[in-house]
């Protein structure tokens, strides 16, 4: 594992220091010298460089990579269905839509993994949304996630069938089960990706995924290990359409009690109760900040999420006044969303809110302040009071969307 | 008790911009910070050594210069600082990573709690903390927003997920991440910086803490960044003006229609 500069094809032609995107490659005597302080093996330069004048050797360690007969045998294309309650979750179903397309490019079949205490309920929902085939594990011991029972069915299910490719939705079940799997396994895991194709040439499965806070995007693959695994953020892929024709197979796999053991214990489960969806569910979130200015002016945005079917947010502003709770704070130290409206109502639009949530479909802001950030990226921009306009805008639509909602 | 926590240093923005004409990352004048969710993670552990009594060591993989994140972790009260530190570690993925920081742990005194922030801000893969444990062969509960009773064999502790939170028990050893929600960190004391200031902070390199060369670095990594860019930035749009009831009626034709698809 190397970065070298072949003196005597560099020409000092510079392509190389616009594409390192860690400003590592200054030029010395018309030749170029890689800082390996700031280097960190991206490979961009090679990429840019017209007369293959630096070499990176990524001699991937020949112990843990598979050969080419090996990553042969791993076929198939798997959904991990994240149930609650035995109920499949949406999730899932974006999986299956997203699963579906990278399937038919490679040709191999689409496939859910099921873990839980019943299935039969929810086989029809899964290939109807495009599972051709369907592994279940049943038992007790699955009936709610704990790590270690949950890893250890979901890594002997892959060691055994071998699939090529496993998404599993980024949330919190998911970001705290795969790591495990994926090292378990010994293979490559990309964290909550927003977007997932096929390399036409080579086949590999191209994960792109936001990193610092969304301000730069990066495309990762896996290409010596396998299965190639992601988590994939919620509400980012659409989900697969229902069709009631479609049939599928389930494969029920039977796991020996003693190997679902658990070292930790879930003694109970809480759901905080209120009359409006969590956030990372939500297609709408009606978020409030600092303009706000007490907690008791949450109650208008829960008026109006309420009547839009929608959930309250918050920034990190109102979270930290104590206003309320941190599990409604949307940004870099909250939640992520993804809903397809966003009202921002005295939200001035810090770097890490944004970052929480500039992936909406549409963004409504609602500020006093012309000047407020949030205006650089809102689709639809409104200077004024939310104080007027947030309940003049409730009471209009709970008339023509009507009070049953 | 001995408790470890391992932590990353980060650029204190995320705002991290490439410069047009150099298609570079603009970092000039960002200053390097403790990732704020190990904040929590260090401030958790010195809770709990003052209550159950025992050590903190704070843990790090990095340049030479992340000995600064454990030196402001030492006055904050931490007992002891680990630098991971070797050019071979270059490029390590999240697998490499846990397992350079989980051979690392293994050479400390025993331990009976790890606990990391839930993610780092720059990556944000919340990947290793899981990692480290499954290395590690210990249980382990992430996303912890309270623990509610820790003793020498068990902790109690609050995990959140998205309708609420979960109620789990777990033996020790364990390894936890941290949720913001669990603590509000503390400021280094005067005194705290003084000692940090002449502490000694070990330094491993990988022949150190027996790290097999196959499994760190770029070459101990499955995956590979292949391409690195900026999204298109999200532009701003239509501004509405008018009086509260036009406005009111404009937002209601927006809204309907998409909350009628939904």
């Amino acid at each position: 594992m190397s970065i070298t500069v072949l003196k005597d094809k560099c020409t000092g032609c510079k392509l190389c220091i616009k594409a390192c995107p860690f400003d590592a490659i200054t030029i010395k005597d018309k030749c170029v010298v890689i800082d390996l302080s700031k280097c960190t093996l991206c490979g961009s330069c090679v990429q840019a460089c017209k007369f293959n004048a630096i070499e990176l050797k990524r001699d991937v360690s020949a112990s843990h990579r598979l050969s080419d007969e090996q990553i042969g045998q791993y076929k198939d294309v798997w959904v991990f269905a994240e149930q609650k309650d035995g109920v499949v979750q949406s999730v899932a179903f974006e999986l299956l839509g997203k699963g579906r397309e990278l399937a038919n490019k490679l040709g191999s079949r689409l496939c859910a993994v099921y873990l839980g205490e019943k299935i039969d309920s929810q086989l029809n929902e899964l290939f109807w949304r495009g599972a051709d085939i369907v592994y279940a594990v049943e038992s007790p011991k699955l009936k709610d996630y704990l790590s270690e029972s949950y890893s250890k069915a979901l890594t002997q299910l892959i060691l055994e069938h071998k699939p090529e490719i496993v998404l599993c939705g980024a949330t919190s079940l998911g970001r705290s089960l795969i790591p495990r799997v994926a090292v378990e396994i010994g293979s490559g895991l990309t964290a909550d990706c927003t977007g997932l194709d096929i390399d036409s040439e080579k086949k590999l499965l191209l994960q792109t995924r936001p990193a610092f806070g969304g301000n730069i995007m990066a495309t990762i693959i896996c290409p010596h290990h396998r299965p190639q695994m992601s988590t994939v953020r919620h509400k980012v892929m659409q989900e697969a359409t229902v069709d009631k024709s479609l049939k599928g197979q389930v494969v029920k796999k039977i796991i020996d009690e003693d190997k679902l053991i658990s070292r930790t214990s879930l003694l109970e489960v809480l759901k905080e109760v209120e009359d409006t969806v969590n956030i990372t569910e939500a297609n709408v979130i009606v978020s409030g900040g600092r303009g706000l200015q007490g907690p008791e002016n949450f109650k208008l945005l829960h008026d109006l999420a309420v009547v839009l079917g929608g959930a309250v947010g918050a920034s990190r502003a109102a979270v930290d006044s104590d206003w309320i709770a941190y599990s409604h704070q949307v940004g870099q130290t909250g939640k992520t969303v993804c809903p397809k409206i966003y009202i921002a109502c005295g939200i001035s639009g810090q770097i890490q809110h944004l970052a929480g949530m500039q992936s909406s479909e549409v963004i409504i802001a609602i500020n006093k302040d012309p000047s407020a950030p949030i205006f650089n990226i809102a689709t639809y921009g409104i200077v004024g009071d939310l104080f007027e306009v947030i309940p003049a805008l409730t009471a209009k639509l709970k008339q023509i969307l009507g009070k049953s909602r | 008790m001995h408790i470890v926590v391992c932590i990353k240093q980060v650029p204190e923005s995320t705002d991290i911009t490439i410069n047009p004409e150099t298609n570079t990352l603009v970092r000039e004048g960002v200053a390097s910070i403790i990732n704020p969710y190990d904040m929590y993670a260090i401030e958790e552990a010195l809770r709990i050594k003052e209550k159950a009594g025992g050590k903190v060591t704070v843990i790090t993989m990095g340049p030479p210069q992340a000995e600064s994140a454990l030196r402001e972790a030492l006055s904050m009260g931490c007992d002891e600082a680990v630098l991971i530190s070797d050019r071979a570690f270059a490029g390590s993925d999240t697998w490499a990573t846990s397992y350079t920081l989980a051979m690392a742990i293994k050479k400390l005194d025993n331990y009976d709690i790890i606990i990391c922030g839930k993610q780092a801000m720059d990556g944000d893969t919340a990947q290793v903390g899981p990692g480290i444990a499954v290395q590690l062969d210990i249980a382990q509960v992430t996303f912890i927003r309270k623990i509610d009773k820790i003793d020498e064999k068990a902790a109690l502790v609050e995990r959140m997920t998205e309708e609420g939170y979960e109620r789990i028990e777990v033996p020790l050893p364990c390894l936890f991440t941290v949720v913001k929600e669990i603590n509000e960190p503390r400021l280094p004391s005067l005194k705290g910086k003084m000692k940090a200031r002449k502490a000694e902070v070990i330094s491993w390199n990988s022949q150190d803490i027996g790290a097999d060369p196959e499994r760190i670095g770029l070459k101990g990594s499955p995956t590979q960044v292949i391409k690195i860019f900026t999204p298109p930035p999200r532009k701003g749009g239509e501004m509405i003006q008018g009086d509260t009831e036009e406005v009111v009626d404009k937002l209601t034709n927006i809204l309907k229609d998409i909350v009628a698809g939904c």
